[in-house]
């Protein structure tokens, strides 16, 4: 197994998909989302309700939180570059 | 709005435990219910459980709307008997997980007696209870589980009546799992329900969830996202604090955390071992 | 319907001196009930205690639950588990269940429930007969449905009927009440059970297709949709709200139509398979007396008084009390001058007949409100008085 070292680890990033249409525009996402990445935009969904936008795509570090967060369950986090990660996946959704 | 953006290309993992053509559901904006339904669906997937065996049983209200939802063996009973449609299930096929999952005003409230039975003999299930301090489905009224000087619509000039607390209660009667989180706990609440999965005997996991448009409007606590803000920041975790001094009153600390965690023989288990006992070869065991 | 033969180990064989309510627990165990789940209530206790006592043996679980109402719910889901399950109670109990007799219906759940009648209302007379819940077993939960309600006269036919009562039930995905009262349960009389090859048991219409086909309320040719139980795989979902096929509740007016309508012409329409009548003497009688249960034997000793003095006088002993045998009655209302109908409440089943007889010819209770059975002289008096 190759050694890894944490001066060599770099944090993994996370691509967000939202489903606007699913989404009832609460919130949760965006307050916890630890590193900012997301805000409620100033568009309307089709039920009239403002889904979030990705500010910060970059700054996502796949924590999971709003997927694991949002009440509607109408957004999630796919891994981005998965080479570049070690093949290493999130213990929290394998 | 692009056409790609409404129907992303990979799909979303909780997408396998849900009924998608019942999506998108009908509880409020900023309601926890989702985000328990969530954390469900997470602790389901690492428990390597075989879904087949899993059965869901609701009672009626909002959170009674969730065996609706879920890609399980799922029945939405009538109002308070969830448990006992549960006890039925287990005992004719004790190969099954039977989870329960309703709303604190089914349960404790028209469901009292149910629970506290259930727990007595340790009947072995899961009930996962919502408590968003209201009967919500009808319109907000005065729960059970409804702090002092809540106002609400059967009370409303304030609540006066001493409302459960719901681990002391599940303590007393003898529940051998006991947990209280809030909604925004949710890997804590996947860790407890893994446990309460894995375990055998009679669990209550309560999380704790805002209620919009009744507890929160009526009481100006703000929507949703302030509601689960207080709950969370209000909320400390003491893991195996005593039952008895952990009450919600009104706008107070909220102590969470697993209460209880014992061994303690289930209905079946003691069944089968008594009847051996007394009848010798002649019992036929059931369910072992 | 698939029929099979009864499992040996739930079949006590042999000829027997036991009363009702032991004869309703053999039935139970013969027909394959292995799910109890009761609450005691006098005179039904009995059942209960006898269902305890034997399924250590047999392989199955009894449970005394806490009250009425767990005890009907843990019977839906026991149902819906796989198995046979029975419960029994007696009046004020049997106004708890009403409910979630309801959801049995909604859910078109196989169950079997006994009601040993004692007097009412309210707590009544625990300990004497009455047949005051006649009515009840019809209409008592809200809403339209259909039920099946048996009325055994003896511990013989308690044990019959009650298998009977399982095969119905299993045949019509409905609940079925055994409405016997105080005094057919606790009379003790021979009852024969035969041997467990000579016992026919209708097995649960089973769904066998693929997975992504099933649709849990689609009728089948017959109107009775396939089940399927918790833990096959099929992932269903079921509710006590008006549904569609696929289970899911759908809030409208056309839902709830296909969805009731569906739900009594189940019954309704197979009404002649279901319906067992036993007439004696009613070609050519003047009057016919309709009774049902423990009423029926007292009836037959006023109607063998009558004949001695002439009178041409039939019975029709009602076997099952519902659905009603509306056909056979309205045909008799062409023939006979009088219906008369002794029961041990105030005109209940008498209402009906006269409903049905519409006016053409008068219908006479014999009402009497329980705690003893009928005199025959008073029965006697009436068919004397409808003769003439």
């Amino acid at each position: 197994m190759k050694k890894i070292f944490y001066g060599e680890l770099k944090p993994k990033k996370g691509a967000i998909h939202i489903n606007k249409n699913q989404c009832k525009g609460c919130g949760f996402c965006a307050e916890y989302c630890p590193k900012d990445v997301l805000e409620m935009s100033e568009e309307f969904n089709l039920k009239g309700y403002h889904p979030p936008l990705v500010k910060d795509e970059e700054a996502c570090i796949y924590c999971q939180l709003c997927e694991a967060i949002c009440p509607e369950f109408a957004l999630f986090v796919t891994l981005k570059d998965k080479e570049e990660n070690q093949g290493e996946e999130s213990q929290s959704r394998p | 709005m692009s056409r790609e953006a409404e129907r992303p290309a990979p799909t979303n993992p909780i997408d396998e435990f849900l009924r998608k053509d019942r999506i998108p559901h009908i509880w409020c904006s900023g309601c926890g219910i989702g985000v328990v339904v969530s954390s469900f669906a997470d602790a389901l997937r690492k428990s390597n459980l075989d879904l087949n065996k899993v059965a869901i049983v609701s009672g009626i209200g909002c959170t009674g709307r969730v065996a609706g939802y879920v890609k399980l063996d799922s029945f939405h009973s009538t109002h308070g008997r969830p448990i006992p449609f549960a006890t039925g299930l287990k005992l004719a096929n004790p190969d099954l997980k039977v989870v329960v999952f309703s709303g604190d005003g089914d349960i404790f409230g028209i469901g009292g007696n149910h629970f506290i039975h259930a727990a007595r003999r340790n009947m072995d299930m899961v009930v996962i209870c919502v408590n968003n301090f209201n009967y919500a489905m009808t319109g907000g009224q005065v729960a059970a589980t409804t702090p002092l000087d809540a106002n609400l619509s059967t009370a409303p000039f304030g609540n006066f009546e001493h409302p459960f607390s719901l681990p002391y209660l599940a303590d007393a009667c003898g529940a051998s799992y006991v947990a209280r989180w809030t909604c925004l706990h949710i890997r804590r609440v996947t860790q407890s329900m893994q446990e309460a999965l894995s375990r055998k005997g009679f669990s209550l996991i309560e999380v704790i969830a805002p209620c919009v448009t009744l507890y929160a409007r009526r009481n100006r606590l703000g929507d949703g996202l302030n509601l689960l803000k207080y709950y969370y920041d209000n909320s400390v975790i003491q893991h195996g604090a005593d039952t008895r001094t952990i009450d919600i009153s009104y706008q107070s600390k909220m102590v969470c955390g697993k209460f209880i965690d014992r061994e303690k023989p289930t209905f079946l288990q003691s069944m089968n071992t008594h009847l051996k006992k007394s009848l010798g070869d002649k019992y036929v065991p059931y369910g072992e | 319907m698939k029929k099979v033969k009864a499992d040996p180990k739930g079949v006590l064989t042999g000829a027997h001196y036991l009363d009702g309510d032991f004869a309703i627990a053999e039935g139970a165990l013969a027909a394959g009930c292995r799910f109890f789940a009761g609450y005691p209530i006098t005179p039904s206790t009995e059942t209960a205690e006898r269902f305890a006592e034997r399924i250590p043996f047999v392989g199955g679980v009894f449970i005394q639950m806490e009250d009425e109402i767990a005890s009907i719910t843990a019977l839906i889901g026991a149902a819906w588990g796989g198995q046979k399950t029975m419960t029994v109670t007696s009046g004020p109990g049997f106004s708890l269940m009403m409910e979630n007799i309801g959801l049995a219906c909604m859910m078109e759940t196989p169950l079997v429930i006994a009601n040993v009648q004692r007097g009412g209302p309210s707590t009544g007379l625990p300990t004497l007969v009455g047949q005051g819940d006649m009515m009840q077993v019809r209409w008592g939960s809200h809403g339209d449905y259909q039920v099946i309600a048996l009325s055994p006269d003896s511990p013989q036919e308690c044990f019959d009927l009650t298998v009977r009562a399982f095969n119905l039930s299993e045949t019509y995905r409905v609940p079925v009440f055994i409405m016997t009262d105080e005094c057919v349960g606790h009379m003790h009389e021979k009852v024969v059970i035969p041997p467990a090859d000579q016992i026919e048991v209708v097995e649960r219409k089973w769904y066998q297709g693929p997975v992504d086909k099933y649709r849990p309320y689609q009728p089948d040719k017959d109107g009775i949709p396939f089940m399927v139980k918790a833990g096959d795989g099929y992932k269903f979902h079921t509710t006590g709200l008006t549904h569609d096929e696929r289970g899911y509740p759908v809030i409208n007016a056309e839902c709830q139509d296909w969805c009731v309508r569906r739900l009594s012409n189940k019954i309704l329409d197979n009404a002649d398979k279901i319906i067992d009548i036993q007439e004696e003497q009613t070609d050519g009688a003047d009057v016919v007396v309709i009774s049902y249960g423990i009423t029926s034997r007292v009836a037959y000793r006023a109607v063998q008084l009558a004949r001695q003095a002439g009178v041409k006088v039939g019975t029709l002993r009602l076997v099952t009390v519902w659905p009603f045998p509306e056909k056979r009655i309205r045909e008799l209302a062409g023939k006979v001058k009088a219906f008369v109908v002794p029961e041990l409440n105030l005109g209940q089943v008498a209402k009906e007949v006269e409903r049905i007889a519409a006016g053409r010819v008068p219908t006479v209770p014999v009402t009497h409100c329980g705690g003893w059975v009928h005199d025959p002289d008073d029965i006697l008096k009436a068919i004397k008085e409808a003769a003439r």
